[in-house]
């Protein structure tokens, strides 16, 4: 008796044998993971803008490099997506036209302002802690390039949410305007990481299909719950509050509860209407076009060179 | 608590200074494309270059504060006080560094002249026994030599690509070349720290000139004509532009003092 090619796949993933570019798969597969990875792709690039913000005020020597090599391995996780996005046959190209047209998403989370130094500490210890939970899962993903990305970045990642919650720990034990400045990156980033998950179990249409095919491996609350526990946990180091009157031990489920997620919020900076959803489209779609002259120029050369190069042989 | 420059430290210390604030501006003035660079992977680059200059500046400041404080027997200086409690009139670095980079042009051309210059300046000290400095020099020469090649690489594709990018590059060039003679004209603390070389700066003039002309031309690139220099770095006399870059690079410890961070 013989197999469809999708009971094959289905077994090869039952199996935990990795998807690789050459493989068979289905289509809705490849198209789920191109708008995964690139959506994914794009987040790490936009999301150098926020905290690309501060680097030129960082308010040390030693915080600035530090910052300026975070936002730098921002960009380099960007690269490694993009170039594991191409393999399923996209362009990096295509992936930016994507972006500037807004037609693919990005992380909502970089659509809010860095107001504060503080907010470097917060972005750091709330945001990178949320991507490591959605992250790591994402280390056993059933597409190979996808998953052996993920692997490089995620060991990235956590060095940037332990120098984070450092920012954090030091402003906590610093002046009390250091300490106000600390609380109030806190209040400001703790629901939109928490949002960070995506939404409720019950309203995300793609979940039970991801989870299938082993793209993801844990629901969206799955994921939140965890990522309250620890918070709730860490934020005492600090001896800090995370703004939830509703935020509660419970003894019975041995997780915490929290309050009510606004997600009429959530939707609206998906929409687009966020705080800086404009501001970041458009910084992403200048440096693009101030670019093209120099990509150009780079393509225009390489040509000229192969020109001399055949010259010479010939 | 302010610093200022004195022309009665020792030249050695003078010169650290000189190198770091050079290094320190230019990572200032290159981080803030981070994020913006016309090509992910050249976004990378020059974000790698300004942690270099960055690492540098550091090295330079943490020697010069050590032995200052020695010096003066005194604590308060570090590579922050020194970077961040300083005004422009006491800084010291070449003009050039200072620059805005309002294109990617400028980018490329300033990492190209700092760093061709230093690499010649480094591998000086490297070949005289000046302690410390010397042993920095060792460690940033490695570097620079990127730093060049990367700059060097770019100043032709850009030059010699399209006839946009041709004319892009001349402006930058036209623009920035007024200020690069100010990297062989040299400050008393230099004249002083250089005495038992005395032919060090005509020298450098001359090689690195050499060495700029030939890149320029298979960059299709002309110089401009001989005009006067602009100086002004070394002696604290600087652009209006240096005033914004110090201002917002030295707001936290302006606004928040006798603070950790
Ligand atoms: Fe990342
Ligand atoms: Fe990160």
């Amino acid at each position: 008796m013989s197999y469809t090619p999708e009971q094959q796949f289905q077994h090869k993933i039952d199996q935990e044998i990795k998807i690789e570019p050459k493989d068979w798969m289905p289509e809705k597969y490849r198209q789920t993971l191109i708008r995964q990875i690139s959506q994914h792709a794009h987040s790490e690039v936009v999301g150098m803008l926020p905290e690309g913000n501060w680097i030129s005020r960082a308010p040390s020597l030693k915080r600035k490099a530090i910052l300026l090599a975070k936002v730098q391995d921002e960009a380099g996780h960007g690269l490694y997506l993009y170039s594991a996005a191409e393999t399923l046959g996209i362009t990096r190209d295509e992936m930016y036209h994507q972006l500037h047209t807004g037609k693919a998403k990005y992380s909502s989370i970089f659509n809010y302002p860095t107001l504060t130094w503080a907010d470097m500490g917060a972005i750091g210890w709330l945001v990178d802690g949320a991507a490591i939970m959605n992250q790591v899962p994402l280390c056993r993903t059933s597409y190979g390039p996808y998953a052996r990305a993920m692997v490089r970045v995620c060991k990235e990642e956590s060095f940037h949410q332990r120098q984070g919650f450092e920012i954090l720990l030091v402003l906590s034990q610093g002046t009390d305007e250091q300490k106000a400045m600390c609380q109030d990156a806190i209040n400001r980033w703790w629901w939109p990481s928490v949002m960070m998950f995506g939404p409720a179990d019950e309203a995300s249409p793609h979940t039970q299909q991801s989870m299938q095919w082993k793209i993801k491996r844990f629901t969206n609350d799955e994921l939140r719950q965890k990522f309250v526990d620890i918070c709730a946990e860490q934020v005492k180091t600090l001896g800090m509050t995370l703004p939830d009157p509703d935020l509660k031990w419970n003894e019975e489920k041995g997780h915490y509860d929290f309050g009510a997620i606004n997600w009429e919020e959530f939707w609206q900076v998906v929409a687009g209407n966020g705080p800086c959803n404009k501001e970041r489209l458009a910084t992403r779609q200048k440096a693009w076009n101030d670019g093209a002259w120099v990509r150009d120029a780079a393509t225009a050369h390489a040509a000229k060179k192969a020109a001399k190069h055949l010259h010479k042989v010939a | 608590m302010n610093i200022y420059w004195n022309q009665q430290w020792p030249a050695h210390i003078q010169y650290a200074l000189f190198l770091a604030d050079n290094a320190l501006i230019l990572a200032q003035q290159h981080s803030k494309w981070c994020g913006k660079g016309p090509i992910l992977e050249q976004d990378i680059a020059l974000s790698n270059i300004a942690l270099d200059y960055l690492g540098q500046a550091r090295n330079f400041y943490q020697l010069a504060a050590e032995e200052l404080n020695q010096l003066e027997g005194v604590q308060f200086y570090t590579e922050d006080s020194l970077a961040y409690h300083r005004t422009d009139r006491n800084f010291v670095n070449l003009l050039l560094t200072e620059l805005e980079q309002p294109n990617w042009g400028h980018c490329v051309l300033k990492t190209f002249l700092y760093s061709s210059f230093a690499s010649l300046v480094f591998q000086k000290l490297m070949h005289i026994q000046a302690g410390e400095l010397t042993a920095i020099a060792e460690k940033s020469n490695k570097e620079l030599a990127y730093h060049k090649r990367w700059s060097q690489d770019w100043v032709i594709r850009l030059g010699d690509g399209t006839a946009e990018s041709n004319t892009i590059m001349q402006q930058a060039l036209n623009q920035i070349w007024p200020y690069a003679g100010e990297c062989f004209i040299p400050a008393n603390f230099e004249t002083v720290f250089w005495q038992n070389h005395p032919s060090f700066f005509h020298e450098l003039e001359k090689e690195w000139m050499d060495y700029l002309q030939t890149i320029f031309t298979e960059a299709t690139l002309q110089l401009p004509a001989k005009q006067a220099w602009q100086t002004g770095g070394k002696q604290g006399i600087h652009t209006e532009q240096m005033g914004y870059v110090l201002a917002e690079m030295q707001y936290l410890q302006r606004t928040y003092p006798n603070s950790v961070w």
